[in-house]
């Protein structure tokens, strides 16, 4: 069985971004990037279930620019077999993404995608949702437990008040949430390995995608700033300040 | 020009979220219609009926439509969202499962997560966890798009009078089937619904004295119970309690960080709260920088003496 996990390469989580002065965009020139944390766990569930002998390939891919053959080493490094990466300099929008991602599982035909549930760039929550809708695959979005046998696979999901458990029938579409699992540390030995796995490269119109963005952005500002309050000194003035002050007890 | 909002609902009334995203639907112009769709859900579509500002209640009734899957959501809307400029779901758990894929059936983009309608094809949106507000414009047909609840206030339940129609409602995909669920039952507020909420950080240390020191101040404010995610992957507080980028989003009017430092995704779930009080001993963590009220200070002494003096 075969596995396919997109990962994306995201400005890094520890870097407070800037808005461009010019509000075009925020600015990402000479900023850590890293592979966006959903998907790192994404790929250590696919890479465990290959440790667990229930998939045979975990195939990485990345759609975006050449520098996320990075994104894609790292993926390998992890555990990954082999990596894609679709490139193009287009701003790719989660429409799009999908959109390549279904000609690759057409091409690849694996049973199961992993995939983050939410990028922390766009913070768009869509790829794979959409991706099993092009795909007419059942889905499972927010999972925290992945149990997979050769037909079906039961996934718990992270939905509001608890949790929720599904059974998909294979081929399937998975998202993770942040507990499915903790993903390792990659370490040397593992870099220098990836460094030598099959890396192969698309462009878009090899795919036969169109992948022009739909939705276009206007501008890009700064949020609106809370300024800090008042320290209170203790307890006394802080039931004071809350009844009496902003007078929301 | 005409909105469907998808409820969210437990078949006898409608969630909060609902009510914020209809007030979105007004904005964008035009008529509004609700689908509920659900099993055995009258309850639901009557209370929807009576929303201020709906027009017509569309009620799909089918055991397949029961436990909210994606599969027959979906279809369930993709089979009537030709009759619509706007198809706006609450950005809740449910909410974002089911809307891209209805986007993607239509060969749309979805607009996710809007807090400001600033024309019916022009939106905004936080993006790098609220660090950014992105205004962004659709050239699409039609619309698909998810609401950051607190973002709109929520419309009045009452005083509505919509006609509620019955439509066919999908068949069962049959790819996916729902196994069972553990929802924890409480008297407490919904987190992204309550007016006061009381969240601990992992200063509280273990979940016993989670539980010890935080439930009763929000028994006596009458909270919910939330968490920093440091807190949730200690095992301290549930998944679900979670505030932050990827967590919870939450705006009440009083949010009462206890023992939480204040990193940037957290402070991304909960700064549009209108009044913030951090209690922390470290003078430096950022939460002050956001706080209308800190107060420096030994949380499992000055929480304590907080509840005895409400």
């Amino acid at each position: 069985m075969k596995v396919l996990v997109p990962v994306k390469r995201v400005v890094d989580y520890n870097v407070k971004v800037r808005v461009k002065s010019d509000q075009t965009g925020v600015d990402i020139a000479n900023v850590k990037m890293s592979m966006n944390p959903f998907d790192e766990i994404a790929v250590e569930e696919a890479v465990r279930l290959k440790e667990k002998g229930l998939v045979t390939e975990v195939i990485a891919v990345s759609c975006g620019v050449a520098q996320c053959q990075e994104t894609l080493r790292t993926a390998m490094a992890i555990g990954a077999d082999r990596g894609i990466l679709v490139e193009t300099t287009e701003e790719l929008q989660p429409l799009a993404v999908a959109k390549l991602l279904k000609a690759l599982i057409d091409k690849e035909q694996p049973s199961l995608v992993i995939l983050g549930k939410q990028a922390i760039d766009d913070d768009c929550n869509q790829t794979g949702q959409m991706l099993a809708a092009l795909a007419d695959w059942p889905q499972a979005t927010f999972a925290s437990k992945v149990e997979l046998s050769a037909t079906s696979v039961n996934v718990t999901r992270e939905v509001d008040g608890g949790l929720e458990t599904l059974a998909l029938t294979l081929p399937a579409i998975i998202t993770t949430d942040l507990r499915l699992n903790e993903p390792r540390y990659v370490t040397l030995p593992n870099i220098m390995k990836a460094k030598k796995k099959q890396l192969d490269n698309y462009k878009p119109e090899d795919l036969g995608v169109n992948v022009a963005p739909r939705i276009k952005t206007l501008k890009v500002t700064e949020p609106p700033k809370r300024s800090a309050g008042i320290k209170v000194a203790d307890v006394d003035a802080l039931v004071h300040q809350l009844k009496n002050v902003a007078k929301v007890i | 020009m005409t909105t469907l909002v998808i409820a969210e609902h437990d078949n006898d009334s409608i969630k909060p979220s609902t009510l914020n995203t209809i007030t979105a639907a007004l904005a964008c112009g035009g008529g509004l219609h609700v689908l509920v769709a659900g099993h055995q859900a009258e309850g639901a579509a009557k209370a929807a009926a009576s929303i201020v500002g709906v027009s017509k209640v569309l009620h799909a009734d089918s055991i397949a439509l029961e436990h909210a899957l994606a599969e027959n959501i979906a279809s369930q809307v993709v089979a009537i969202a030709n009759n619509y400029t706007h198809i706006l779901f609450p950005s809740t758990a449910g909410g974002k499962n089911v809307s891209p894929r209805v986007a993607a059936k239509l060969d749309v983009a979805q607009i996710s997560d809007i807090t400001k309608v600033e024309s019916p094809d022009t939106f905004e949106r936080p993006i790098y966890a609220g660090n950014a507000i992105a205004t962004v414009q659709s050239s699409d047909a039609i619309k698909v798009i998810t609401v950051r609840t607190t973002g709109f206030d929520a419309a009045a339940i009452t005083g509505g009078s919509a006609s509620i129609e019955s439509i066919t409602a999908t068949a069962d995909s049959g790819k996916s089937k729902y196994m069972g669920s553990e929802i924890a039952k409480n008297d407490r507020p919904e987190l992204t619904a309550a007016k006061i909420i009381v969240s601990g950080g992992r200063a509280l240390g273990s979940a016993e004295k989670f539980s010890e020191v935080i439930t009763p101040l929000a028994d006596k404010l009458g909270a919910a119970m939330g968490a920093s995610r440091a807190a949730v992957d200690a095992g301290y507080a549930p998944n679900d309690w979670q505030v932050g980028q990827t967590g919870k989003i939450v705006a009440p009017q009083l949010y009462v960080a206890c023992g939480i430092s204040g990193a940037i995704q957290h402070l991304a779930g909960m700064k549009d709260s209108k009044v913030i009080v951090a209690i922390n001993k470290d003078p430096e963590a950022p939460i002050f920088s956001v706080a209308d009220f800190g107060l420096e200070a030994d949380l499992f002494q000055a929480v304590p003496e907080l509840v005895s003096k409400l």
